[in-house]
Order: structure tokens, then C-alpha cells, then sequence
């Protein structure tokens, strides 16, 4: 039987390498829970133990349930009729069988039916369900919705809303977006009153609702009527009962499984998620972050089963009397593609990996300021974890959606015509990367939020302590390329803020977070191939491609590529 | 009224996803890449017996006869929900044909007890014998429905089923106890639930523990057993000695059937013959694999 947790070997290898001791300490309160529930482990080996089974049952799950309805899925899509919306069969059956197999409380606590897992496990789980069918990550990958009502909720609200998210019986919706209020959520209108009774209603149109037929809504509203800007909105959360219309739902290019809904709000009793004002700024940053980690483990999903669809029709298909795979130039490409994947993985579970020690430290800290004691390193340390995640997270959200999408440009070239049919699954992965680069913030987007911390060099001791480490043998002159495209960085940020051009900066900042992307990610592959030496080829061409992209990054910027935006009128007639 | 349930498992070897290195050139079989995997229809027949749990209540047990090995699809019987499971393993047992087989799983199922339904799949992949449920129906003097679809009623001591026959299907009713086979429509099992997974994983049976007392001297195998059993993780195993049996009945000095000889098939491309995509061809082509057999 096939199994995308246990024929997938990178990811395995990943797995096997998590380095979460800590993390994983503090989330289970130095293993207490045991005395009450029998599923929770003894100790880190068995939390591990507890997290290899957990991740072959969704490998299970993804590759024998699944894959083999994604098809149908996509041809089938969501349906809308008299307001109600109805999934794929193939989509029901899935999520009937993920919530049976106690899967959709994934990162929540215990006690509220969850199986209290770090992210970067259930980042591992959305990528195996997003390979296996993409759209269905839009169910199974909402679970963030739950953390946030955990996290900024009332226990009151945790008790209500967590158990039914954690068993299936509900699924959830992040509802922000409205037709004038896309990338800049601050423009956001509708409405949050208080009724006669001093409760929370909502009035007003939401649009672009991924699942928003859910039954348990968190809604961003403007509480503060008068008010134009973000210090005006607050959550709230809401059932998705007969007082929301579903208007319309869209007719898109890709995840045709996942209903992307248009909702009418009616005067929707509503109750408000921690304190007001706070909803765009606080809360919804927090839960957008988490969303963004979960586009990178789909983007990573898709393209993991994109190069698959590559290999596979590479080696099956033979031309001039050979199989193209033998061809050197689509070799070549299948080599490109696959250190891009293995790359983006590495980069992923290192973000994921900085996430979990975030939230944990933020755990440990409240917990020790509730014992009254005090956190004085931790909390430096959570400083540094939150910069740091501030910066990786946007950064891994826009090189890993590109990257989806280049991946399944490639793996279709491969197949030829014969992958613009809709016979072969690469028609259908590409049409569902292209919105992994848009949802949850645009790539632009994410250059703006990862800008700052690239600025700021944040990264900077990490880099320094990494420079003084010694690789060996063939990795010695990786590392003095890293050493190099470092230089190529620091000279390139120099010169964009000698400068003092905002506008230059702003264009020149995809320059610089890619530049700073190909160190990061450099460090990360020669690390693994200190552990396993195949690994040293994935390095090798990670490295000397970057060293060259580092150079023509560094040309665009410093020979002023973009000057001629200020005659953006005249050229662009 | 609730229903205790006994269902009959194996473990077998994965013939539906044969990787290349499954078969050596020579035609014979490389045991050691062949994943061992839960019977499909097995897999269905617990299922259907969690159905009936979960509409009437009862217990569900699980009786498996084979190598330690076959201890993981027990295990996997307690992530779906099953109450408890017992390992029927002994080397006396090797060798067995469907005969001494169900001479043995019926002895099991006596000492296992106080059931209304005994479910089964079908027939194994490995086998395709079908005969090891009927035999032990007739060995446990009870009813038996075989290529049971859909349980239609199920009320006091009486039971409906529905049967797939050759071109349609009929419906009998039975007394219980019964002994039920099913077919794979019958129902799609559950998966693992994540928690029981969890919660059961370190479950062992006696050869498991077996195993890892060698691999420790200081541990004793009587204590281990108490430990396990105390958790809730022991899986009873039942040896030559635990059951009522004739061991001249079990194994392969119980088997009638004897191997006569084993001949190995190397599959590989051979002649071809073309057909023109005319309507005489396509005439030809179906009076060729007529004549061959392949057709009709």
C-alpha cells in the first residue's frame, strides 16, 4: 500500500532530524499529561514515537483515500444551491475520514480534543494531504482557526468552539477579506454593533471566503464605527447559521474542492475574541502567520507531487528511440527541480522549527509568570524567536508558491502536449499552485513583511557563527561561497540604504530577500550534507547556482535596473 | 440488546503493489520485499463488526493465527477500535492448510467465548481458498453466511443478511450464534484513530515480549507479561498448550493438502501479432483471444 509519509525520503530524512527536544518539552509540560490521558507520551522518544505513527496514518489516509478521488474532486468542485453548499463526494469522504481518525485538532490541546502536536508536524501533515489533493488542504489546513480561538478566546469560548473543530463535527472559516479590502485589510466595512441587549452582531459583505459555508466563522469586523484604519477592527467569532447568506461561490482556476464562498452577514449574533481594537493588529497577524506557514507546507505539497508526475512520464516516455529522461536537457531540469524541492523542505521545517520554539517559549513564559517567577532569558529569547519568525515565515510563504508554481511549469514542459491534457494530474497541480502564490498575501506581500528584517539584518549572529564554523572537504568551498554571496549582501544593502530612496528600496527588496534567502537556506543544506552525504549534491547546485543569481541580484541594484520606473507613464502606453 | 463479535484476521503479503524487486528473474519470490499488509476483506469484516458495536453495543474481539508479525495487524485492530485481540502463534501451527487452520481458529474462538456474530473476510489474498470461514462455521456446529453484503435487520437472536450470488443476491435469515464472510462492498473500514493509535502502540504480544527479554537478561518474561497486561498492552497469545487441540491435527501433520510442486513463471514479452484497425481486424483480434480462451 502506498503511504506519502513512508515513500517519501527527504521527508523522512527531515523527520528524522527534528531537533525539537526543547519545543516538545515545553508543550507537554515536561510530559505531565500522561496520568490523564493514555494517548500522551511518556517522554520525547515517545512523543517522536507518537508523531511517526500519527504522520503514517495521514500518509495513509493521504495516498489511499485521498489522491485517488483528486481527480474527481477537481472535475466535481463545490456546488451551490438555495444557499447551500455542497462539497465533492470525494472531499466528504476524505475529511469524513480525517476527522474519524481524530485528525482535525491537530495543534490544539488535549483537553479540548486536540492532539496537542507542535506546527512543525502539522506542517509535515499538510504538506502530505496538499500533495495528495491540494484543494482539501482548505479543510484539513484550517485548523489555525482553532489556535486562535485558544489562544486569544475565553475559556468560555475555548469550551464552545474547540471541541466541535477538534472531532470534525464543525469546519471554520477565516473571514476577512471583502471586496474593497483585499492586500489591505485596513479598509476593511463591515459592520460589528452592539444590540439592544449590549450583544455582538455583524452586518455587511465578505468575499473570496475560502470555505466560508464553515460552520464556525472568525470574522473581522469594524467595531469602532467612525473609525477608518486597522485600530478600528476586532474579532469575532460566529456560527455560520441561516443569518449568513451564501451569495455566490467562484468559479476559479484551481482547488476546485474548496468552496470559495461570497457571505452576507444579517445581523449575525456574534461574540468578540479577546479585546477590542485589538482584531487586525494582534490577532489576525498572528493568525495570517500561521495560515502563511500552511500555503508553504501546500505549496511544498504540490510540488512534491508535481516532480513525481516529472520523474515518473520522464522515465516512461521514450523519444529518439530513449527515455527523455536520458535526454541531458530535461535531466537537467528534473536535477533543478529537485534540489528546489529539497531546498524548499529544508527551509520550511526550519521556519516551522523557529515557529514551535516562538509559541513555546511564549508558553513557558506565561506559565512561569503564573507561578510568579521570573523569565528574564526567556524572554530574550523570544524576542529573538520573533524576529526571526517574523522574518523566515514571509520569506518561506514567497520563495516556496513561486517556486510550486515553477516546479509544475517545468513538470508540465516535460510531459509536452500530453501535459496540457487534462488526462495527466500536472494540468490539474498546476492550475492549483497558481493560487499559492496570491491567497494569504501576495508574493509582493511577503517581500514587504520579510523587507524589515532583511534590513535589519536579523539573522546577522546566526550568519557570523556559521561563518566561523569549519566545513570539510568538498564543503569548504561551498562555505566560502555562502561566505561570498554574504559579501555580495552586505555590499547590496549598503548601497540600497546609502541611497535613501524609498521607492528604490521598495523595488530593490526582492533583490535583497532573495539574496538573503540563498544564505539561510545555504547553511541549512550544508548542514544536512554533514549528515548524509547525498545530500552534498543538492548543496552543490543550491550553492553555485545562487552564487550566481547573488551576482545579477547584485548588478540589477547597483547598476539601478529599476531607474527608469520613474518613467513608468512613458513606457507603459 | 448489544452483540459480542469475534473477527477472524491475517496478515498477508501485499500482492496488489508488487514492486520490482518482488520477483527475481528466475520467477521466484523475494519474501523479504514483500510488504506484509491487513487482508483487505478482513479489514472490511472488523469493520462491519465496529458497525454493529456502534449500533447495538457489545464487544468486539480479534483472533489472528500466525507469525509474531501478524501481532502488527492486531495491533492496527485496536487503533480501528477493536476491544481486545489475541495472537493464536505457535510453530506447531506452521505448515497449516485450510483444514488445520480452522481446526485451530475454531478452538480459539471456544476459548475466546461468549459471542453472537463471528465475522471473517471473504478469503485471503494470498490463499484465495475461501474455505478457512465455512470450515470453521462447521467445526463451531454454527450457521454460516458467506459473500455477505449489507446486514439488512438485526433484532433479538435473529439476523438478516443480504449475500452477493452470481448475477444478483439473496437475502437469508439466520439464528445466532452465526459466522458471517464479507465481501469488500460490504463496508469501507475506518481508519486509524490517531488517539487509540497512541494510546495502543507499545500493545505486545507473547513472542514480542519474548523478543525483548533475550535482548535483556535482567528482564523476566512472567513480570514482563504482568506489566504489559496491567497497562492494558498485553495481546493474549495462545500457543499449542493454551488450546484444546490434537497437536497431530495442527501444522503441517494436520494438513491434508500437500504441496506436489512449486513451478516458477518468468513473465516477459513474447510474440507479437498485429491487427489492422479495420473492422476485419478487430474481427480477427476477437476470434483470436476467442480461440485462445482469453475471451468467452
Amino acid at each position: 500500500m502506498p503511504n506519502f509519509f513512508t515513500d517519501n525520503e527527504d521527508l523522512l530524512f527531515h523527520f528524522d532530524n527534528l531537533n525539537i527536544e526543547e519545543s516538545v518539552a515545553i508543550i507537554e509540560d515536561n510530559y505531565r499529561e500522561v496520568q490523564e490521558y493514555p494517548y500522551a507520551p511518556t517522554d520525547y522518544q515517545d512523543a517522536i514515537e507518537n508523531y511517526r505513527l500519527i504522520l503514517g496514518i495521514i500518509g495513509d489516509i493521504a495516498a489511499n483515500v485521498v489522491a485517488p478521488r483528486a481527480a474527481d474532486v477537481d472535475a466535481e468542485g463545490s456546488t451551490l444551491k438555495d444557499g447551500k453548499v455542497t462539497y465533492a463526494e470525494g472531499t466528504r469522504e476524505a475529511f469524513s475520514q480525517l476527522a474519524q481518525a481524530d485528525l482535525m485538532g491537530f495543534t490544539l490541546p488535549r483537553k479540548y480534543g486536540g492532539l496537542n502536536f507542535p506546527v512543525t508536524i502539522y506542517a509535515m501533515a499538510v504538506e502530505m494531504i496538499s500533495r495528495a489533493d491540494a484543494s482539501l488542504m482548505n479543510l484539513f489546513g484550517l485548523q489555525d482557526i482553532g489556535l486562535t480561538i485558544y489562544k486569544y478566546g475565553s475559556d468560555e469560548q475555548r469550551a464552545e468552539f474547540l471541541p466541535k473543530l477538534a472531532n470534525g463535527e464543525c469546519t471554520g472559516a477565516m473571514v476577512l477579506t471583502e471586496p474593497d479590502a483585499g492586500s489591505d485589510l485596513q479598509a476593511i466595512m463591515l459592520q460589528a454593533y452592539q444590540d439592544d441587549k449590549g450583544d455582538w452582531r455583524l452586518r455587511g459583505v465578505k468575499r473570496f471566503i475560502t470555505n466560508g459555508c464553515g460552520d464556525i466563522l472568525l470574522v473581522l469586523a469594524r467595531s469602532e464605527s467612525g473609525t477608518k484604519d486597522a485600530r478600528g477592527l476586532s474579532l469575532f467569532a460566529c456560527y455560520g447559521d441561516d443569518s449568513v447568506k451564501v451569495r455566490r461561490i467562484e468559479n476559479k482556476l484551481g482547488i476546485h474542492g474548496s468552496p470559495t464562498c461570497e457571505l452576507q452577514f444579517n445581523d449575525t449574533p456574534a461574540q468578540l475574541i479577546g479585546k477590542r481594537k485589538f482584531g487586525l493588529i494582534k490577532y489576525v497577524m498572528n493568525l495570517m502567520n500561521g495560515a502563511r506557514l500552511g500555503v508553504s507546507a501546500q505549496s511544498l505539497g504540490i510540488s512534491q507531487a508535481a516532480y513525481e508526475e516529472a520523474l515518473k512520464y520522464a522515465r516512461d516516455r521514450e523519444q529518439f528511440g530513449r527515455r527523455i529522461y536520458d535526454i541531458p536537457v530535461v535531466s537537467n531540469m528534473l536535477i533543478d527541480m529537485r534540489v528546489a524541492l529539497e531546498s524548499n523542505r529544508s527551509l520550511l521545517y526550519s521556519t516551522a522549527r523557529w515557529v514551535d520554539l516562538r509559541e513555546r517559549l511564549e508558553e513557558q513564559i506565561s506559565r512561569l509568570k503564573a507561578e510568579g517567577k521570573a523569565a528574564n532569558e526567556l524572554n530574550a529569547r523570544l524576542k529573538e524567536a520573533t524576529r526571526i519568525t517574523a522574518l523566515l515565515t514571509p520569506i518561506t510563504k514567497y520563495l516556496l508558491s513561486e517556486s510550486a508554481n515553477r516546479i509544475c511549469y517545468d513538470s508540465l514542459q516535460i510531459h509536452g502536449g500530453t501535459g496540457y491534457m487534462k488526462e495527466f494530474d500536472i494540468e490539474r497541480l498546476a492550475r492549483d499552485a497558481r493560487i499559492t502564490n496570491i491567497y494569504e498575501g501576495t508574493s509582493q506581500l511577503q517581500i514587504v513583511a520579510a523587507t524589515g528584517g532583511v534590513i535589519n539584518d536579523v539573522l546577522v549572529t546566526y550568519f557570523e557563527k556559521k561563518e566561523e564554523y569549519v566545513y570539510k572537504g568538498v564543503l569548504t568551498k561551498l562555505a566560502d561561497h555562502l561566505k561570498e554571496i554574504r559579501q555580495i549582501f552586505l555590499e547590496s544593502l549598503k548601497y540600497v540604504i546609502d541611497k535613501q530612496d524609498k521607492y528604490f528600496q521598495d523595488v530593490a527588496a526582492k533583490e535583497l530577500v532573495e539574496l538573503y534567502s540563498f544564505i539561510y537556506t545555504g547553511y541549512l543544506l550544508l548542514d544536512e550534507a554533514e549528515i548524509e552525504s547525498r545530500k552534498v549534491f543538492i548543496a552543490n547546485r543550491y550553492i553555485v547556482s545562487a552564487l550566481a543569481r547573488a551576482t545579477s541580484h547584485a548588478d540589477a541594484i547597483k547598476n539601478e535596473h529599476f531607474s527608469d520606473l520613474l518613467h513608468a507613464d512613458e513606457i507603459l502606453i | 440488546m448489544s452483540y459480542n463479535s469475534i473477527v477472524l484476521v491475517k496478515q498477508v503479503p501485499d500482492t496488489a503493489n508488487l514492486s520490482g524487486e518482488v520477483m527475481r528473474e528466475d520467477g521466484t519470490m523475494n519474501r523479504g520485499k514483500l510488504p506484509a499488509i491487513f487482508n483487505p476483506e478482513d479489514k472490511v469484516a472488523l469493520e462491519v463488526a465496529l458497525q454493529v458495536k456502534d449500533r447495538y453495543g457489545g464487544k468486539v474481539k480479534v483472533i489472528s493465527m500466525g507469525p509474531p508479525k501478524a501481532s502488527d495487524v492486531l495491533r492496527e485492530c485496536l487503533y480501528m477500535g477493536a476491544d481486545e485481540t489475541f495472537l493464536v502463534s505457535d510453530r506447531k501451527f506452521a505448515g497449516a492448510d485450510t483444514q488445520a487452520t480452522s481446526y485451530v481458529i475454531c478452538k480459539a474462538i471456544r476459548k475466546v467465548g461468549d459471542y453472537d456474530l463471528v465475522f471473517a473476510g471473504r478469503q485471503a489474498i494470498d490463499g484465495d481458498t475461501a474455505q478457512v470461514g465455512p470450515q470453521t462455521a462447521e467445526k463451531l456446529g454454527i450457521p454460516q453466511i458467506t459473500y455477505a453484503e449489507e446486514i439488512v435487520d438485526l433484532q433479538d437472536s435473529r439476523i438478516t443478511v443480504k449475500r452477493r450470488i452470481d448475477g444478483g443476491h439473496e437475502v437469508l435469515e439466520s439464528p445466532l450464534p452465526v459466522l458471517i464472510t464479507v465481501i469488500k462492498s460490504a463496508a469501507t473500514p475506518r481508519p486509524f484513530k490517531a488517539k487509540r493509535a497512541m494510546a495502543m502502540k507499545n500493545a505486545r504480544s507473547l513472542p514480542e515480549l519474548d523478543r525483548i527479554t533475550e535482548a535483556n537478561s535482567l528482564l523476566n518474561i512472567e513480570d514482563l507479561k504482568e506489566e504489559y497486561a496491567s497497562n492494558n498492552l498485553y495481546i493474549p497469545t495462545y500457543m499449542v498448550d493454551d488450546l484444546d487441540v490434537d497437536p497431530d491435527r495442527c501444522g503441517l501433520a494436520g494438513s491434508p493438502t500437500k504441496v506436489h510442486k512449486v513451478e516458477y513463471v518468468v513473465l516477459e514479452g513474447g510474440e507479437h501479432e498485429n491487427f489492422e484497425p479495420t473492422k476485419k481486424g478487430i474481427g480477427d483480434l476477437v476470434d483470436k483471444l476467442v480461440h485462445d480462451h482469453i475471451f468467452g
